[in-house]
Formats: structure tokens, sequence, C-alpha cells
């Protein structure tokens, strides 16, 4: 049948051209995304209660990186431009690209495209931390010039990961169904714990509830020096992985089945994304929807295929919790400032059922 | 090519599979029946490293299944699972190319080899119209055949199938196994599970019947493949013609006698009508 063979020839031709259009399509998406990201860093440095000329903005910005002469710009704009804005902007970019890659890669350990970074107990443990330091007036102590604060979250959070692994450990292995209910257990635990540290000390209570619904007030380039190791490190894990991961959201019948070290590939994933909420949740406290909306909204339009998934979900992920940030500084008048995950819930919430509805509707790019 | 020495597995304190002994030679195709529960699935998951053994050893191509790194066992033996959980919306090629895995480094993309192997494998089972949909988006035994694809792309001299064609349309069905048989015919070892009895003894030159997790019968279709036989194992009574082309056996049931009368008397009320 010389027909059919010719047939099925150029329609192997025909779906090589559609791939690799689908990959221009994929890197020019890349590229206009990275565009807008820096261009958002630089105009939400911009906004504020102070304005100044975009000129000294940007001047400002060149002088604080050090690519323009010193004395360029005035102190004052200078010090707000560059070390209040730009520190909080680029530490708010990177908790969300945190967050978002976070999310997608628990999406795929738990199978479930409703999980997010803080559905296995680690926000949760942070929190904990966070509140207990409060509780004991350690608010304004400080190690190495840095809050008590982000390092107590830190060690919460790794806690609460082992304790979550250890229980949801079921004959010497990490199951995925035993998973979501140690990290549902461990949460709710926490979260009474939290309650109970609140109850008790009155005066700590506006403290901790503004941490808890998290927010980057008074955060600066040392905060995003302390998390950098760790989100670097975490993104290493996870990025190196992405093929396994792939392969692990087919169950792990399939995924050993196809050569895939199950156990090792996914305490790693589970580490490295644990890190990435760790180094995020300790900054910043505890951001919801970020971690769940953006990694779902970049299946949609782009697949499932987890080292796109999380490109766009740190880019994504980032744009949203930068502009939120803005919102949460600038919204109220007076200076008065909305902790960013009131922000982030109030239109991921809606955003979320939005998305949920037009399921159907498709994949946005191809 | 594969040779199992009194292979005993539990599920907890479930005994599911006791003292099992066989051999399978390269080329050979092998159909593995027996009624639901009898230990076919496990028996599959065992040979794959799914299941850990209890007692017993495995030994493919000579080497103890346990001296094999993960992916070097995945391009020596490809599955097909029965069910398949697919919930992410990846599309066909992308599930194909995971066929490919074993074979790619850390940080590996897929190369020009890795995409042609996978599109052969989509050409040959017919799925290559498929390639751009989304694998949770086509019909249950679409998927199936990308799955077989993506076994086939892993290019192994053992196919372990699970109900691999369980769910496809009779035309596909017999389309897959010609494959199979094909791919047979050329050197590769192929171990399916099956509940179509029929399908079995159309294909498979040697049937193995497991009977509670004990091997019950194990040797050439056409001695083992008898009314006395499959009404012993399948516990209800079984019948045997032969295939008017092929003169392979053909299991006819027998149905209990309530339904023989209603079949009897259809003649006359039932006439056939015809919709163009």
């Amino acid at each position: 049948m010389p027909e059919e063979v010719k047939q099925s020839s150029s329609s192997l031709g025909e779906l090589r051209s559609q791939l690799a259009a689908s990959r221009r399509t994929f890197a020019l998406a890349l590229l206009a995304l990275t565009l807008v990201s820096v261009l958002s860093i630089v105009a939400a440095t911009g906004v504020g209660r102070l304005h100044f000329p975009w000129k000294t903005v940007i001047e400002a910005i060149g002088e604080g990186l050090g690519f323009l002469q010193s004395d360029t710009v005035e102190r004052t704009p200078l010090l707000v431009v560059f070390d209040i804005r730009l520190s909080r902007v680029v530490l708010s970019f990177l908790v969300g690209s945190a967050l978002g890659v976070a999310g997608s890669v628990f999406q795929g350990i738990l199978r479930n495209p409703l999980a997010d970074p803080f559905t296995i107990g680690v926000a949760s443990g942070a929190a904990f931390g966070a509140a207990l330091a409060l509780a004991f007036g350690l608010g304004g102590t400080s190690y190495l010039g840095l809050g008590t604060i982000p390092l107590v979250a830190l060690m919460g959070a790794l806690g609460a990961l082992s304790l979550v692994v250890m229980l949801g450990r079921v004959q010497g292995r990490v199951r995925r169904d035993t998973l979501i209910l140690a990290g549902i257990v461990v949460a709710t635990f926490l979260s009474a714990l939290i309650a109970l540290v609140k109850a008790l000390d009155e005066e700590a209570v506006s403290a901790i509830v503004f941490w808890v619904m998290g927010s980057f007030q008074g955060r600066g380039w040392i905060h995003v020096g302390f998390s950098l190791p760790y989100l670097l490190l975490g993104l290493f894990l996870v990025l190196r992985l992405s093929r396994e991961l792939d392969i692990l959201t087919l169950g792990e019948v399939q995924a050993r089945q196809l050569g895939v070290e199950v156990e090792k590939v996914r305490s790693h994933l589970l580490i490295g994304g644990s890190l990435l909420t760790a180094a995020a949740v300790s900054v910043s406290g505890v951001i919801g929807f970020v971690g769940l909306v953006i990694p779902h909204l970049v299946r949609m339009c782009l697949g499932a295929t987890h080292q796109r998934l999380m490109i766009f979900s740190a880019l994504l992920g980032g744009l949203a919790l930068l502009w939120s940030d803005v919102v949460a500084r600038t919204l109220l008048p007076g200076g008065e400032e909305l902790p960013v995950g009131v922000v982030t819930a109030l239109v991921g919430g809606p955003f979320f059922c939005l998305l949920l509805k037009r399921r159907k509707g498709g994949m946005i790019l191809d | 090519m594969i040779r199992v020495e009194s292979l005993t597995a539990r599920y907890g304190e479930t005994l599911v599979l006791q003292g099992l002994n066989f051999h399978a030679a390269e080329g050979e195709l092998i159909g593995l029946l027996g009624p639901n529960g009898s230990g076919k699935t496990t028996l599959l998951h065992c040979l794959s490293r799914v299941v850990p053994l209890n007692t017993g050893k495995v030994v493919v191509l000579g080497r103890d299944l346990n001296a094999y790194s993960a992916r070097e066992l995945a391009r020596v033996e490809a599955s097909v699972p029965q069910r398949l959980e697919i919930s992410f919306p990846f599309k066909c090629i992308e599930v194909v190319l995971m066929g490919r895995y074993p074979y790619q480094r850390e940080f590996g993309t897929n190369s020009e080899d890795d995409l042609s192997k996978a599109m052969e494998a989509m050409r040959l089972t017919d799925t290559l119209d498929l390639a751009q949909r989304r694998i949770n988006e086509i019909s249950g035994g679409e998927a199936q055949r990308v799955i077989i694809a993506r076994a086939l792309a892993q290019e192994a001299a053992v196919m372990l199938l699970d109900e691999a064609t369980a769910n496809l349309d009779v035309s596909h069905k017999i389309q897959m196994f010609d494959l199979f048989a094909e791919m047979n015919q050329r050197g590769r070892t192929f171990i399916c599970a099956m509940h179509d009895l029929n399908l079995a003894a159309l294909y498979c030159q040697r049937l193995i019947f497991l009977k509670d997790g004990q091997i019950n019968i194990d040797g050439p279709t056409l001695k083992t493949f008898t009314g006395e036989s499959l009404s012993n194992i399948y516990e209800t009574e079984v019948k045997i013609i032969e295939h008017p082309d092929t003169g392979a056996p053909q299991a006819m049931f027998v149905p209990g006698k309530g339904s023989r009368q209603k079949a009897a008397g259809s003649g006359q009320q039932s006439g056939i009508n015809v919709y163009v």
C-alpha cells in the first residue's frame, strides 16, 4: 500500500513541524513574560506614597546596582527607591516564584491539581515557629542583623515536613494518600497550637495575625539574601527532576516500570518543594492562593510538562505576588498596609472559581 | 530469558503467589490466564519489580532482577498497565516520549532519535493522529493504544502486558495482537495477562493458568486449552470448538438453564430492525 505509506510519512513531517512551532511559541512566550517581569519590577518600584519622576527612579536603581556613578541621585530617592522599594519588590517577586514552583511540584507529587505548598503542613510549621517566637517577645531581636523570625520560621517549616514524612511512611514507603492525610493532621494540629499561643498572649496577637496572613512590610535586602540560598537550592533540586515528576504523575507503578527511582526522586522533590516553601514563608508569612492558582492556570494554558510548568509558574507567580504587594501597600489611604495574603485571597479566590468553571475551555497556547 | 524460581509474594498477611516456577524462553508469546484474583497482575508486578518478592528469585537475561538499576530494567522490560490513572493534561506524544526516559541522562531532553522512535511507535499503534491531543481528553481505548506505543518506545526485549487490549474495540484488538505477533516473530518475548480466552488461544503459543496464586496448568495452547481444564479453572462449563480458519481452539460458554430457553424462543418474536 504505497499510498498509505506516503500519507503517514507526510503526517510525520507535519507532526514534526507542529512540535517545532510549539517550541517556538513557548520560547516567544517565555521571552515576553521575562520582559514583562523586568518592566514590572521597575514599574512597581516607582509606585508609592512618595512620588518620584521616572527618570529619578531609573537612575536610583542604576546607582543602587552600581551601574551609575554614586551621587547621581539624591539620598532620599536612593533610599526610598533602591533600599526600601526595590528590595521589597524583588523579594515579593522571588517569594511568588518560589510559591508558584512549589505549588506545581506539590500538585505533581501528590497527583492532585488542588494541592498547594501548604497542603502538607510546611507553612503551618513555619507559622507556628513564628508565632512562638513572637509570643516569647523575640520579634525585636536579631541574629546577624536579621530578625529571629525568619530563622525560627524556617526551622518550623522543616520540622513540620519531617513530621509529616515520618507519619506518612507506611512499611518504609512514603505513600501519596497517607502523605496528604498526615499533612492535613499536622497542619490542623499546628493551627490549633497557633490559636492557643494567640489566646495565651494577647499582646502578640496582632503581630501573629499579620504574620499568618503574610506581609512584606519592613522587609529589605537582608531578607532577600536570607531566603535566596534556600530558594536556589530548592529550584535546582526540582528543576533537575522535572522529567521524573512528569512520569510520577502517572502513578508509582508506571513510574517504576519506566525506570524512575520512585523513593529517591520523590524525597528529593519533597525536600526541594519544601525548601522553596520555607524560603518563601520564612520571610513573608503565609501567603495563600499563589501556589494553588498559578500552577493551575499555567497547566491549563501550556499543558502538564513540568519543565515548562515550573518555569512559567515561577514567572507568573512572581508577577502575581509583586502586583498584589503593590496593591497591599497602596490601597488604603494614609499609609496603612493590608496583609498581602488578604489581597491574594480576595483576588485569587474568585479567579480560581472562574478557572474551575472554564475548565472545559481547553488550552490557550498549544 | 525470564526464569522464575519458587516465587512467593504477599500483600501484608495475604499470600498472593505461592511457589511459582517457570521459564519463559526468548521469543515466546505467553498468555497468562486465570480468574479474577488469581495473581496475574501481582505476577507481572513481581516481574517488573513493582512488588517485592517474598521468597524465591527472578532472573532476567541471566541476571538477577535485583541487580538491575531502575533504568537498566526499563530498557529490558516494558509494561502496559491494566488501569490508566492519568489526570494531568499531557499530550499523547509527551506520554509516548516518557518511554524514552530510561535512555536519557539527567537534565536530559528528547533527542531527535527519541522523537523518531516515539513517532514510529505511534505509527505502529495507529495513534499518530492523536499525537497533539491531550491524553485525558481521548477515549479509554485510544489512551490504551498510546500507552502501548509508550511501551514500544522503550524498545525492551520483554513486554509485560496486563490486559493491554481490554478496552479496545475488536478491530484494534486484532490489530494490536497482529503487531505483537509480528514483533514476537522478530524475537521479542511477550507475557500477556488476559481475560479474553479466545484471543489468547488465537495468538499465544503457550498458556500459563494461575489459580489461587499457583500455577495450575502450563503448556502449549493446543494441549492446555481444553474444555476440561477451562471448566475446572473458571468453574463454569466451557466447550471447545475449532476456529474455522486457523484451527485454533476457541472456547464456547454454556449459559445457565434460564437464559437458554429465552434464546431458543427468540425466533418468533424478535424481528430484526435495520435502520438505514
